[in-house]
């Protein structure tokens, strides 16, 4: 079973270096920087930050290459990609006025049996709506995949190959934070947890989201629109019961305890758990274990501490 | 009177040393609800107060307490209200405008400065405020020959934190850009957004007029400068993004017509404009009644108003209700929604001022360019 930690931002309190130590890892670290597009190669300050040797797999720019190689999957990615926007529009127009719904009745006063039932049934069909979501993506991917078997085209393989001898090299691999699709696409395109199963994973911040279940992109007060929360995707399935959620201090309005009950609810029943600068939480691969400053949202919309079970 | 004076009065304690205490105790002008109090201390014939609120008489006189030398001007203001003003002080011929001495809020512009008044509600936004989270863009100057204009121009370069060579970027010319810079806060408030993911990294031209009434108003030349020798300079020197979509003109006032009036000559080749009380004075119907700088700008708009083409594909629109281009303003918006364009026009309770246009930055930027907020979780 493979370890895994989960950490939160690591730009201002970076708890990399001081995690690697307590995983006992040894001297080489592989590391991820897709999420960083054209800056995928500037970890000099990771570097320094970890003081080992490090190893970039370079995803980003490897996909660059095979996209320039293989035109066909290239094309056929771009038309993935098309299909998948326009089903995020549709689902994202109905999910506004059902999250409205549910919104509203969460803020409505009392307590009696009628307006628990309707809140109970609006979250529910926010629930559905999104599970229903993630079933027709999972469809295109399944479609995808059974047609085109990426893994197999010689422009990936080509790639594959020296990913895999840098990853039975290391002694941990650590996937940094960033622009969640292009990451989650790199990983998938890649299959890259497919590689050396057992090695020790650190991710934060996109890294752990793309790692998760389901990947939910959230933001309380964007400049523009409503901010509701969405699901995006499926994740790699590396970790479960726990929704990650980066930045969670500055991207949800925590002191809300309406908009934090309808999260908790709505994605019950992972765990939504607020990764901050300086959280740790490790997977022993039974258990969640919090090791450092791990908040979860409750359903009764307050920030608990989570504990070692 | 605001109750907290109205207390102060009754109470008759006037000797310096109360009355130091009552002045120090509380901010300036006294805001309770949407009452307002204007205090001034102080020997004079008169007081008065000056203010840019279209509509209602500009100079109001404040009322003096009975055997002291304190004034006051009670004024109703809406909620999120936001007021620049100066003191007036009348003592015998002499007529002297004055900052208020007890409001420590102020604002610059190219004329000097005013005090400000805060009205219930409105907060200065915390992303017009230095971030040190906020990773810093830096200031390039460009220098270029112009054919359209004659001479060399000088422009000023905003590249985005962490500005890369092999990415490329969105443009945004801003007329008045300096301005901008000085009593807008751009670049702070573009290092924030940018920071924040509410915009994308985006470089911005701040370009300056020579002969500012002549060059924004409507002026060919100058639409021909920005269009045919800026972008093509700036596209050689920097990586930017090469599409209607990703180019964008911004002005406020007379700024505001330039940039419409340079798409509208250019269709098709900016695809966002910004434009911030523009003075889009017309006089189809009637007179302008703004003067002879005014003309260049009415024929164009009068042009406008009669066929405006579809100059670009989506244009932010804001005027603050407290000044007289409102009328104006709210004129234009339905023909530029006639034309099928993308049109977003916003109000606010502020007049003609640099930081009524700053306040509204982030709005008009977010939606002319999205930024990854939803995407990326650094």
């Amino acid at each position: 079973m493979r370890r895994v930690v989960l950490l939160g931002p690591q730009r201002f309190e970076p708890n990399l270096s001081t995690t690697i130590d307590a995983l006992g890892c040894g001297e080489r670290l592989a590391v991820v920087t897709a999420g960083w597009q054209e800056r995928e190669d500037e970890t000099e300050e990771l570097a320094r930050h970890v003081d080992r040797e490090i190893v970039n797999l370079r995803l980003y720019r490897r996909a660059e290459q095979v996209m320039a190689e293989d035109e066909e999957l290239a094309a056929a990615l771009r038309r993935r990609q098309e299909g998948l926007r326009q089903l995020q529009a549709l689902y994202r127009l109905r999910l506004s006025s059902a999250l409205d719904a549910a919104r509203t009745l969460m803020r409505r006063p009392g307590r009696d049996g009628f307006v628990d039932e309707h809140r109970r049934a609006a979250i529910r069909a926010v629930r559905t709506l999104d599970r229903q979501h993630l079933v027709r993506v999972r469809k295109i991917h399944e479609e995808f995949d059974r047609h085109w078997r990426t893994a197999e085209r010689v422009a990936v393989r080509r790639h594959r190959e020296p990913i895999a001898e840098a990853l039975e090299r290391a002694s941990a691999l650590a996937i940094a934070g960033g622009h969640v699709a292009v990451l989650l696409s790199r990983l998938r395109l890649f299959d890259l947890l497919d590689l050396e199963p057992e090695l020790p994973l650190i991710a934060w911040s996109a890294g752990a989201m793309a790692l998760s279940e389901r990947v939910v992109l959230f933001h309380d007060s964007p400049p523009q629109g409503p901010g509701d929360a969405e699901v995006f995707e499926w994740g790699l399935g590396g970790i479960t019961g726990i929704l990650p959620l980066p930045h969670a201090g500055r991207r949800l309005r925590l002191d809300d305890p309406w908009r934090v009950a309808l999260f908790a609810r709505r994605f019950a029943r992972a765990t939504c758990v607020a990764l901050e600068p300086g959280t740790r939480l490790d997977w022993d691969g039974r258990d969640w274990i919090p090791c450092d400053r791990a908040r979860a949202l409750s359903r009764r919309g307050t920030l608990r501490e989570m504990v070692p079970s | 009177m605001s109750r907290a004076l109205q207390r102060f009065v009754e109470e008759g304690l006037f000797e310096p040393e109360p009355l130091e205490r009552f002045l120090s105790a509380h901010e300036f002008p006294l805001v309770e609800g949407r009452s307002v109090t204007f205090v001034y201390h102080g020997a004079a014939d008169e007081i008065r107060l000056r203010h840019w609120i279209f509509g209602l008489p500009s100079s109001q006189p404040f009322h003096r307490v009975e055997e002291t030398d304190l004034w006051y001007l009670e004024m109703e203001l809406p909620e999120c209200s936001r007021v620049e003003y100066k003191i007036e002080k009348v003592i015998g011929e002499e007529v002297e405008w004055i900052m208020d001495p007890l409001n420590p809020h102020q604002a610059r512009d190219p004329f000097g400065a005013n005090s400000v008044c805060h009205g219930h509600g409105y907060e200065i936004p915390d992303w017009t405020l230095p971030d040190p989270e906020a990773r810093p863009g830096r200031i390039e100057e460009v220098s270029l020959p112009s054919r359209a204009l004659g001479g060399r121009r000088r422009l000023l370069v905003y590249l985005p934190a962490r500005f890369r060579q092999r990415r490329r970027y969105p443009l945004l010319v801003a007329h008045d850009g300096p301005d901008y810079l000085r009593y807008a806060m751009l670049r702070t408030v573009l290092d924030n957004l940018i920071h924040r993911l509410e915009i994308p990294p985006m470089i911005v031209a701040l370009s300056e007029p020579g002969e500012r009434k002549v060059e924004y108003a409507a002026d060919p030349s100058h639409a021909r400068f920005l269009t045919t020798e800026v972008v093509p300079a700036l596209e050689r020197r920097f990586p930017l993004i090469s599409e209607p979509a990703s180019r964008a003109l911004a002005g406020a006032s007379f700024g505001g017509v330039a940039a419409l009036f340079t798409a509208w000559r250019y269709p098709g080749f900016w695809g966002r404009l910004l434009l911030q009380s523009g003075s889009f004075a017309f006089s189809d119907i009637g007179e302008h009644r703004r003067g002879p700088a005014f003309d260049p700008v009415a024929r164009f708009v009068n042009a406008f108003r009669e066929e405006p083409g579809r100059p670009t594909e989506k244009v932010f629109l804001s005027c603050g209700i407290y000044e007289s281009l409102i009328y104006e303003n709210r004129s234009i918006v339905p023909l530029l929604q006639s034309t099928g364009m993308d049109v977003r026009y916003v109000e606010a309770r502020d007049g003609h001022n640099w930081e009524n246009w700053r306040d509204r930055l982030r709005e008009g930027l977010s939606w002319l360019f999205p930024g990854p907020l939803w995407m990326v979780y650094e």
